[in-house]
């Protein structure tokens, strides 16, 4: 009883406990019931009915090594593409972000749209014309998977710039590098020992937004005939539905806690700033 | 948390920049730096020339033009060819419900959602578990609800077993069409969640207080106050789940290996055999259908949202 004289309860904001907790325990129970399908499905011994553990341990059995060599290249392409890309946003993104904000904040709105436009440019079509540039591209640095990086880095600039922005803006740059600048430090050493360790959290924001989004990415190395997690796992659910059914628990469970991390990141910051 | 931060986002561009063309002043003094602080710039206009531009121009202008390089209208108009338009209205449809199912169920979580601490346990789980399920289920949402609803799938059993349901009773439908449904509706419940979340909580407690003190019960502080203060914000989102499906490849890519049921994967189809209704270029066509409909929507999106956040300050 106590509760409902307190505050926004009694005054019509926030919804009782009880109608908290049936909302919140039906919709997690409807949204588990796929996850939990899945996670049985991983353990069906085939038709019979009963339950092995079998295709979790084969899959980590040495003695399978081979016919699970195409799928594991596909991992490891995968997280070779999620390195590239975390390098693309640090190399060509963060800089231009520093910039951008240090000496010409009158771009800052035009960095926002481009980095808003893949939103509205989704995969799909942007793979239509990327299809050409792919050709070119593979002339100039080969074929290997890497490449696919490139369009990877378009694909994260909407969260990758939002992370760092958010990180930006909540931290004088201006001032500290005119400080720095004025004690006679040069301009790497005011990247790397002033400007860097104020927006470690938002970088590394980014680069684990960065490392999901490549991760789950299926779209553009489908049609550009590249071999990644995602197009091996389809390609594999045809032949050996467990160990798809296994892959994809594994990395949706690896996802949810890179953005785990990323909300104690970014609320151990807020804290740290009120 | 990515997604309604880079709702924010589209919000502040629509919202600021008309507000920020009569300032030149401090920006236009600064280029003292001169040439080689804009050659700092070139490594980022290159790379999103490349990678961005030039496909996006690419994809579009492909449509105007035959195989042997004419330019021609013919991809266009086969748009609206019955067979292409049918793939239209399927995406539209699909798009459509979704959002709408998607909306309603994600404002509920998000309505008990509110009065929980900003950066407390429940609240990082919630916002880690949407993210991932909105933005990067795609394949493996497809694996999960076969698995679930499949032809041996665990409650597809289950209802036969206990309550002689058949799921399926008129053929496997969730390889169609129709199985989109289910899917979507499953990643555009945690995208509602994460845009829409933030608007729920800009609602003051003020706002509440004034309603108690000049004697407004829930009722009218639900219709009369939150109710036209969140309904622009509500309908944005709304526009943004509808462009998150109608943008969607991986998940109907997974469940629907044959056919191009929907513009997705009538773009896929055009990509692979080069010809739809025996014409080149078809996919570039499709795409700037796609785009056009895309720009309507993320523009009405980003005018409701700028128009939100002027209650959010």
């Amino acid at each position: 009883m106590n509760r409902r004289l307190t505050g926004p309860v009694r005054l019509g904001l926030a919804p009782s406990p009880v109608t908290r907790v049936a909302i919140l325990g039906v919709v997690a129970i409807v949204f588990a019931i796929p996850l939990l399908s899945l996670l049985e499905f991983s353990f069906r011994d085939g038709l019979s009915g009963g339950y092995t553990l079998a295709h979790w341990t084969g899959l980590f059995d040495p003695e399978n090594a081979r016919p699970y060599r195409t799928l594991f290249q596909s991992i490891g392409n995968s997280f070779l593409l999620a390195g590239v890309t975390v390098g693309i946003v640090l190399v060509v993104l963060l800089p231009t972000m520093l910039l951008v904000h240090i000496s010409f904040p009158r771009l800052r709105r035009v960095l926002e749209f481009i980095c808003i436009i893949p939103i509205t440019v989704p995969a799909i079509v942007l793979v239509v014309g990327l299809a050409p540039v792919y050709s070119i591209v593979v002339q100039v640095f080969g074929g290997s998977v890497w490449t696919l990086a490139f369009a990877y880095g378009i694909l994260v600039l909407p969260y990758a710039y939002r992370a760092i922005q958010a990180n930006l803006d909540g931290v004088p740059v201006v001032t500290l590098v005119e400080a720095a600048r004025s004690l006679g430090a040069g301009w790497p050493t005011v990247v790397a020992r002033v400007l860097l360790p104020n927006l470690r959290r938002g970088v590394l924001a980014a680069a684990f937004i960065t490392i999901a989004v490549v991760l789950g990415e299926f779209t553009i190395a489908s049609l550009l005939n590249r071999r990644n997690l995602q197009t091996a796992l389809l390609q594999i659910s045809t032949s050996d539905g467990y160990v798809a059914a296994i892959l994809a628990l594994l990395s949706l469970a690896f996802a949810f806690v890179l953005l785990l991390i990323i909300g104690r990141i970014g609320s151990a910051g807020n804290r740290s700033n009120s | 948390m990515t997604v309604a931060h880079t709702a924010a986002l589209v919000a502040d561009v629509a919202g600021e920049t008309p507000r920020r063309h009569p300032v030149a002043g401090p920006a236009a003094r600064r280029r003292r730096g001169g040439l080689a602080k804009y050659l700092g710039l070139t490594p980022f206009a290159l790379y999103v020339l490349v990678f961005l531009a030039i496909p996006t121009v690419l994809a579009v202008a492909t449509g105007f033009f035959a195989e042997d390089g004419t330019f021609t209208f013919a991809n266009i108009l086969g748009i609206f060819e019955p067979a292409v338009l049918a793939t239209f209205g399927s995406s539209f449809w699909v798009s459509a419900l979704t959002a709408v199912i998607g909306a309603i169920v994600g404002a509920f979580v998000c309505y008990a959602m509110l009065g929980t601490k900003a950066s407390g346990a429940l609240r990082t789980l919630v916002d880690s578990a949407s993210s991932v399920l909105a933005q990067f289920g795609g394949v493996m949402l497809a694996f999960a609800f076969i698995a679930a609803i499949g032809n041996q799938g665990l409650v597809t059993v289950w209802l036969i077993e206990s309550f002689g349901i058949n799921l399926h009773e008129s053929g496997v439908w969730l390889y169609q069409v129709p199985g989109l449904i289910p899917v979507y509706v499953y990643f555009q419940v945690p995208l509602m969640i994460i845009t829409f979340l933030p608007a729920l909580e800009g609602l003051k407690s003020q706002w509440a207080e004034a309603n108690a003190t000049l004697g407004g019960t829930r009722w009218t502080y639900w219709t009369r106050i939150a109710g036209p203060v969140l309904a622009p914000s509500f309908i944005a989102s709304l526009l943004l789940l509808f462009a998150n499906a109608f943008s969607s490849y991986a998940t109907a890519a997974a469940l629907i290996s044959q056919g191009s049921q929907i513009v997705p994967l009538q773009i896929r189809s055009a990509l692979i055999s080069e010809t739809v209704l025996g014409r080149e270029n078809m996919a570039g066509a499709l795409a700037l259908g796609m785009i056009v409909i895309m720009v309507v929507v993320m523009w009405g999106y980003s005018v409701l949202a700028a128009r939100t956040s002027r209650w959010q300050r």
